[in-house]
């Protein structure tokens, strides 16, 4: 009972089975003895798969899957090794001191005469720089997101998102260009006060680096917010910036909280802007006018400088990467924490 | 005792405080206003019409909305009743492809005009929706949500209409130990009641009700049926519904609505039992939709 349309078919239709293009593909099937036979003679061609390859080769794709996944963690955790292991040989050296290192209030390695291993210029200078990035990021970042999220029309927002994007493409020693050539000149044209390479200059650079980070992580942030909530909202009466302030911001605290943490870590860490327009002068400072030198600053200085590798300086370069690590995994942690908590609530 | 009531003195409804709401009894339709003399409409609309973008969602209806009653919108899927229902508080301005022609007047002002103020509007015309959507704040906070934008208010009378909101919505028993607790916290009906309660609390006119059961278990259910009838007395109120027991139980008229036209509006007893057109007796008699 093979039906009709099979014989314009090209390809012999060796299993029996109706074609799902003939026109009367429901009425060969399985219903009638032949092509149940045949069905079962097909289904056994070819040579069987052997059972312990199958397995074999299961067992390897695991493991090399599990390796991949793996990677990342065993990179954390060599660099962190590593950290550590020249962190405990700089701290062996007869020159550096922990108690100096924690407790001392100078950083002055490459002096000569006189050095000291205190940490805090350098953390300051950090702070500092990390503190004028997140003062201009954070509002601008977060009032263009509302914007984009609330009120911009749709054609609006296919323009500015992407150019904010681009703006997280730009290379950050562009953008270490940028704050020396216009920002410097304009804060010392704004005030006499400005040294030549400040933490404001590099600052509010860094902060033109993590806006697109700001926003577009508050933005995702907002939009997740349910439209259910806006509508309720909507209908109490409430104008378009009660619903953004008062019912949509809320809901969405959580997520913009991360994305503040998540930009200040990207602050902390950037080094290229930092390296060109703050300086090389490490000082405890408060005063963004003056020049200051960062963290991940010094540690280029080392080693692109003529420190020899092993020299004391040198050395204590990995105890401040250390300290930076620490730092920014301290806020990862905090903003993993926070993320976590506020969506177990809300769901 | 506040009345949080409308404070306009145009205001239509009675200003009974919240708390003195009686309970439905036989008794009370004599109470009511005579069905066919001197009803005043809370809500009318004129050779009203409809559009999202080309697509004609409502075809030149006109109908009244009696003040103090439940008008039941019934139909299947699509046939504009829901449509119609957001026009009343223009919650479809936020949709940038519809318009509307006609008139739809509350209390013989045009709710069109592009001079009307829709804040006031939604404050006087309160919604409550399909799937309870309480902030995600305390449940005072949710309350108090309405009155902080409209009105500044010492802290006790803040205190005390979010009481009096709360036992209007018969929620009050349940939840005075956990003012401060999150909403989220509530079950799916409670949650509901809270909207109910919220929307209340701005002193609203005519509270419009986009299907508020449709997301409830039997009880939860029952429960807001009950409340409905108890705000029916200070309360214009407007449900949209697709359980047509439900329209039969609460609603004192009903329209039913068909591919984008009201087909029928009446009294809920003369729709439910000697309608006028063969499509609704089908409809109601679950023939189709």
């Amino acid at each position: 009972m093979r039906p009709k349309g099979m014989s314009s078919v090209p390809l012999p239709n060796l299993s029996g089975l109706p074609t799902p293009g003939s026109p009367n593909a429901d009425q060969g099937g399985l219903g009638s003895q032949r092509s149940g036979d045949l069905l079962a003679r097909a289904a056994q061609r070819g040579r069987p798969r052997s059972g312990p390859a199958r397995v074999l080769t299961e067992r390897l794709i695991r493991w090399s899957l599990f390796l991949c996944a793996t990677l990342s963690v065993i990179t954390t955790f060599t660099i962190i090794l590593i950290l550590l292991k020249e962190t405990v040989t700089f701290f062996a050296m007869p020159e550096a001191s922990l108690m100096d290192f924690l407790f001392g209030l100078e950083w002055t390695p490459l002096v000569g005469a006189e050095v000291h291993f205190g940490i805090w210029p350098l953390v300051c200078g950090t702070v500092l720089v990390s503190a004028v990035a997140a003062a201009f990021a954070l509002p601008v970042g977060l009032i263009t997101a509302v914007y984009l999220s609330e009120y911009a029309p749709s054609k609006v927002r296919a323009v500015l998102k992407p150019i904010l994007e681009i703006l997280a493409g730009v290379p950050t020693v562009v953008y270490g260009f940028f704050a020396l050539s216009v920002i410097t000149p304009g804060l010392k044209w704004f005030h006499d006060g400005f040294a030549s390479f400040n933490a404001a200059s590099a600052g509010l650079a860094v902060g033109i680096m993590i806006l697109p980070i700001v926003c577009s992580l508050s933005e995702d942030a907002l939009r997740a917010v349910p439209k259910a909530l806006r509508e309720g909202a909507y209908a109490l009466g409430s104008t378009r910036f009660d619903v953004s302030v008062r019912v949509v911001l809320p809901a969405a605290l959580s997520g913009i909280v991360a994305a503040f943490l998540l930009a200040i870590t990207r602050a902390i860490g950037e080094t290229m802007i930092v390296a060109l327009a703050a300086g090389g002068r490490p000082q405890l400072t408060v005063n963004p006018a003056n020049e200051t030198q960062t963290m991940t600053a010094f540690m280029v200085q080392i080693f692109t400088g003529d420190a020899q590798a092993g020299s004391v300086e040198y050395q204590s370069s990995y105890a401040v990467a250390f300290v930076l690590f620490v730092m920014t995994l301290g806020l990862t942690l905090v903003g993993n924490a926070i993320l976590r908590r506020f969506r177990e609530e809300y769901d | 005792m506040s009345t949080p009531a409308s404070p306009t003195p145009a205001s239509p409804h009675p200003a009974v405080p919240f708390g003195q709401l009686r309970k439905p009894e036989a008794g009370n339709e004599a109470l009511r206003p005579d069905p066919n003399a001197g009803r005043r409409s809370a809500i009318s609309a004129k050779a009203f019409s409809s559009w999202y973008g080309s697509f004609q969602a409502l075809h030149s209806l006109s109908m009244e909305v009696p003040v103090n009653e439940v008008t039941a919108l019934i139909g299947p899927s699509g046939c504009g009743k829901s449509t119609f229902l957001r026009w009343m508080n223009r919650m479809n301005d936020m949709i940038s492809s519809a318009r509307a022609e006609g008139t739809l007047d509350l209390h013989g002002t045009n709710l069109l005009a592009p001079s009307t103020d829709v804040v006031e509007l939604r404050r006087r015309v309160g919604m409550v929706f399909q799937k309870p959507n309480p902030f995600p704040k305390s449940i005072y906070d949710n309350i108090a949500y309405g009155p902080r934008l409209h009105r500044s208010m010492g802290r006790s009378d803040l205190d005390d209409l979010v009481e009096q909101a709360l036992k209007a919505a018969a929620l009050w028993n349940e939840v005075k130990d956990r003012l401060r607790a999150s909403a989220l916290g509530l079950s799916g009906g409670q949650q509901q009641r809270l909207c109910i309660a919220r929307a209340i609390a701005v002193g609203p006119e005519v509270l419009l009700m986009d299907e508020p059961c449709s997301a409830l278990d039997p009880r939860s259910t029952a429960a807001i049926e009950e409340l409905i009838s108890q705000l029916s007395e200070q309360y214009t109120i407007v449900i949209v519904t697709h359980n047509m027991q439900q329209a039969a139980r609460v609603s004192d008229r009903t329209a039913f609505f068909y591919e984008g036209r009201l087909v029928e509006c009446d009294e809920t007893e003369r729709i439910f039992t000697r309608p006028k057109h063969k499509q609704t007796e089908d409809y109601v008699t679950g023939r189709f939709g």
